[in-house]
Formats: C-alpha cells, structure tokens, sequence
C-alpha cells in the first residue's frame, strides 16, 4: 500500500510528526531523549557509546549528504563494523539506526 | 583552441554521450576523446539470457570504438586518476589527457570480495552470478548439469546494476526447467536484504504475487554476512542461514576502481556524487557524471543511462556558453521484466512515481505491470534499438525524456480498484 500518512505522536515529551513506517519527517524536531525512548522500543534497553556514535554519525551525514548512508557505507566510513553494527541493532542497522537517530529511511535501496 | 571533452568509459552512457555531444557540437568541432581499458563493447541486458541458452556472446558484444562516430578519438588504456584541480587524466603508462570538460561514465564494477566467502565459492563453483560475459557463461554450464536441488538467488546488498534482473533470472529459470520437465526436481528461492520483492510498494505487490505463481520461494531482509561454499549455505548477519546446492549470488557493486585513486571525486563506494537533476558532479562543475558511475537515486540501468543522455549533453553545451543548467533529469526509468514462457511486463517510473499499472507510454500502449507477450517482443527489439538507435544518440520518437503518466493509474486510483476487487 501507498501511505503517505503523518502521525503526530508524543516521545519524551516532544511532539513529533512519523510517517508509516515510523520514520522522522523533521529531524529537526529530535532530541538525545527521544532517541532514548526510540532505542527501547526497538528493544534495546540502554544506548551504549557504541550506538551513540552511530546514532549521531548518521545525523551528520544525513544533514552533509540528504540522506541517511547504508548498512555498507556505515561498515565503511561510521568507524563500527558490519558485524558489529548488526549486533548493535539486530532488527537492521541502518534502518533502526536511522528511526532512533530521528532522520528519514536512508535512500540506498532502490 | 576547441573545446576539449574527455569521456571516461565507452559503455551505454559514454557512447551515447560521445555521439550526442559529437553531433550537437559539430560547428564548434570540439575535441572529443573517450577512454575505456577494452574493446568489447557487451549489451548488458543480453547477459540475463545467456545462462539459459538464449544468448550466446557473438550475439551481445561489439567492438566499442565502431558504437562511436566519425571524428571521435578512441583511446584504449585503463585510467589511473584524475586529478580535478588540474583538470587532468593519468592514463595507465603516463599519459596525459588535459581537459576542458570530463564526463565520467565508467559504469559500476562487480565486488564479490566484500562478502566473506564469496570468492571462494566461486572458485568451488558452487556460487556463480550472470552479471559479466564469463560469469554467464560458467553459469549456463553450471545450470546445465543441475538436475534437482535448491537453487538460491541472492542479492547481497543494493545498489545493483538492473534490479529486476535477479528476479527476472527467477522467472526464467522457472520456464527453463519446466522445459527440462524437471521443474518438480528443483526448489528456487529468491533471497533479498529488502522487505519484498521489490523496492516500490505497487510493484513489489505484483512481483510477489507472480512469485507466488510460479511457486518460486521468497526470503525477505536477509542480509548476507557470509557464503560459506563448502556447507553450502548463505549465512545472513541475524544468523538466519538459506541453504543450497547452487548460487546465484549479485554481488555488491563499486564504482570503478580509479575514482577511488582521484581524490575529490567519488564516495566511500567509488561513485561519484552528483546533482540528481542536472548531472554536474558536486565534485567540480566541469565535471559531469551519466550512468551507473553516479551516486543518484535512481535505477542503475541502461534506460536510465538513455534519459540521462538528453539533460547531460544539455548541460555540457549550457556550460561550455557559460548559461545556467538545465535541472530536469527526474530519475525516468523504464524496464521489461522478462517473466517467462515469452512474456514479460513493463515498469516505468521516476525519484518521486513508484511504477504503476496503465499503458505506456499513453492509453493506447504497452501494459505496464501486467505480463504480456507484446512487452516480450518489446523487450526482444530493444536490443536492436541499443545498437542502432540508443548507442548512436537517437531519440526514441514520441518519447521524451521525462517519465510520461498519460497512460498511468494513480496509486489512490490503483487501490481503489484493488479494493473493489477484493470486495466483489
């Protein structure tokens, strides 16, 4: 189905505008606390520095580049391995990584 | 002193840019010279073929320097860098090639060794890929011989060239072992890091269904993190394994190999960064970027290359007069998928339009999204066009090189109908 639905949803405490698939239409409207929240609703209980430093690595490169970089581009550039990224975010790095990390759906997919 | 363009790779885009500019140019007769490191030029979209005993080399492969016209320079040496300060390119041996004006359009290259094992499995020749002439070649014997067990189809991660392709190959194997009156005797299974069978919602719906059909198995978001060749099986980074007795595995893609020795040019990936719409690197705005080689996000397919044809060669001209660019590339793409059994549908979209149901390109056309004979034979004369109209720079007539939706069905409108039928 094509959906193009905003929700508004209250995290932390922010109101923020989703799109279906869970996504952030304003990444501006994100906070650290937000992502906090995000991260536990994906099942992961405590971000660790680890996942703090991907989290705010894909921020700066949606904000350089437009778009969020790919599960391989993270492996090669974000300083954290494939593997590691994965058992960072078992449910897909790039794309949990860009929910909590507040950005829309990295565009690598086409 | 005329105006010197050097062109990076002779394939599709290179090709057609080369004849485009060549003949759009011809009263400033600028000099145009295109490199590339071979002389075979491979109509890609035959290599699909050629497993099955469809295709065979002789039929796909020209000489490249016979696609260019009269008056192009055709050098054959591979490229060492290029240095855009300097506006200059280092051939392999030390030659130099000073210029005004570059075009990269070296297309992207295969990179198995990212994938722990894949190399290995291909040397075993348990893992092949139609993606190369050798590589379609080793997998025509390879299906040959096979006659029961699973077959895996497996795309390690995207971009790819062609992205229907692997399906496509899916569809096709199907009918080939139907003809073989084997089909019972073997399992296929079509394995993808996405969350479907395709990317764009409407048409994933479509390719899933006629998976379903043919009775080929989906495995969706499936990461591949290792091949292991010997145990025969894929193993994906959640842990999930998808056993085998034969894979076709796509391996990641790259840029070629030179951007990344050209500092400034390209990504992490080697393709270089390029304005979607107007096709000027964002490297330098002397240089401009057509087909696979660029990191925009459209399809990396030759139709794509063809609509990208049309704004570059603009855009070179707007800047060599010193105008301002032309920014109307919209990501036009348009590909047959081949289903089998002689059909094969027809999808058309763009960045912003998934593909969708209708006729193209107007009422009165093709079926787009639904398989039929006719986008078959369209997919058939299509290698005809490449070479005598495509290559040379020709416009297909009627069709510009915007994406048309006279013929569509909007998505809303689309679902609706679905509903209805549903209901009824």
């Amino acid at each position: 189905m094509t959906t193009t639905t905003t929700t508004t949803t209250i995290i932390a405490g922010i109101a923020v505008d989703l799109n279906a698939e869970g996504f952030f239409e304003h990444p501006d409207q994100w906070t650290p606390e937000i992502a906090e929240e995000l991260a536990k609703a994906e099942g992961i209980e405590k971000m660790s520095d680890k996942h703090w430093q991907v989290v705010k690595f894909m921020r700066q490169e949606y904000f350089a580049k437009g778009t969020g970089p790919t599960v391989r581009m993270l492996g090669k550039t974000s300083g954290v391995s494939v593997k590691e990224l994965y058992e960072l975010f078992p449910k897909g790095p790039a794309k949990v990584a860009a929910r909590i990390a507040g950005i829309p759906k990295p565009k690598g997919c086409i | 002193m005329s105006t010197r363009i050097v062109i990076l790779g002779a394939g599709t885009g290179g090709t057609l840019a080369a004849n485009r500019l060549h003949r759009e140019l011809k009263h400033a007769q600028p000099d145009i010279t295109v490199v590339d490191l071979d002389d075979s030029h491979v109509y890609q979209p035959g290599l699909l073929f050629m497993p099955f005993g469809l295709a065979n080399s002789h039929d796909i492969v020209r000489p490249r320097h016979r696609q260019l016209h009269r008056g192009i320079t055709y050098v054959q040496q591979p490229i060492d860098h290029v240095d855009i300060e300097a506006n200059l390119v280092t051939l392999e041996g030390g030659r130099k090639l000073p210029y005004d004006v570059l075009i990269v359009a070296t297309g992207a290259v295969l990179a198995p060794e990212e994938t722990e094992g894949l190399t290995d499995a291909m040397a075993i020749d348990v893992a092949h890929h139609f993606y190369t002439l050798s590589g379609a070649e080793a997998l025509e014997s390879a299906l040959a011989r096979f006659e029961r067990g699973r077959i895996v189809v497996n795309v390690v991660d995207m971009p790819i060239k062609c992205p229907v392709a692997p399906l496509e190959f899916c569809f096709l194997a199907d009918w080939y072992f139907h003809e073989r009156g084997i089909r019972e005797h073997v399992e296929i299974t079509y394995v993808t890091p996405l969350d479907g069978a395709f990317t764009k919602p409407v048409a994933s719906a479509t390719l899933s269904g006629l998976l379903a059909e043919k009775n080929i198995g989906l495995i969706t978001e499936f990461n591949t993190g290792s091949v292991d060749g010997a145990a025969r099986h894929l193993v994906g980074y959640d842990g999930r394994e998808a056993s085998f007795d034969l894979a076709v595995v796509i391996p990641v893609h790259s840029g070629a190999a030179y951007v990344g020795r050209s500092p400034g040019l390209g990504d992490e990936l080697n393709f270089v960064p390029t304005d979607v719409h107007t096709l000027q690197s964002l490297a330098k705005p002397n240089v401009f970027v057509i087909g696979d080689a660029t990191n925009v996000p459209a399809s990396k397919a030759g139709s794509v290359t063809h609509f990208e044809g049309e704004v570059l060669v603009e855009n070179v001209q707007r800047f060599i007069a010193g105008e301002s660019l032309d920014a109307s590339f919209d990501g036009h793409a348009n590909c047959f998928i081949e289903t089998g059994f002689d059909k094969a549908l027809l999808i058309d979209f763009n960045y912003e339009t998934e593909p969708l149901p209708g006729h193209f390109p107007s009422a009165l056309g093709l079926p787009l999204l639904k398989q039929s004979h006719m986008n078959h034979l369209g997919k058939l004369m299509f290698q005809w066009f490449y070479w005598h109209g495509l290559l040379p720079g020709r416009d297909i007539p009627g069709l510009g090189s915007g994406m048309p939706s006279a013929g569509k069905h909007a998505a809303a409108e689309h679902a609706a109908e679905q509903n209805k039928e549903h209901v009824s």
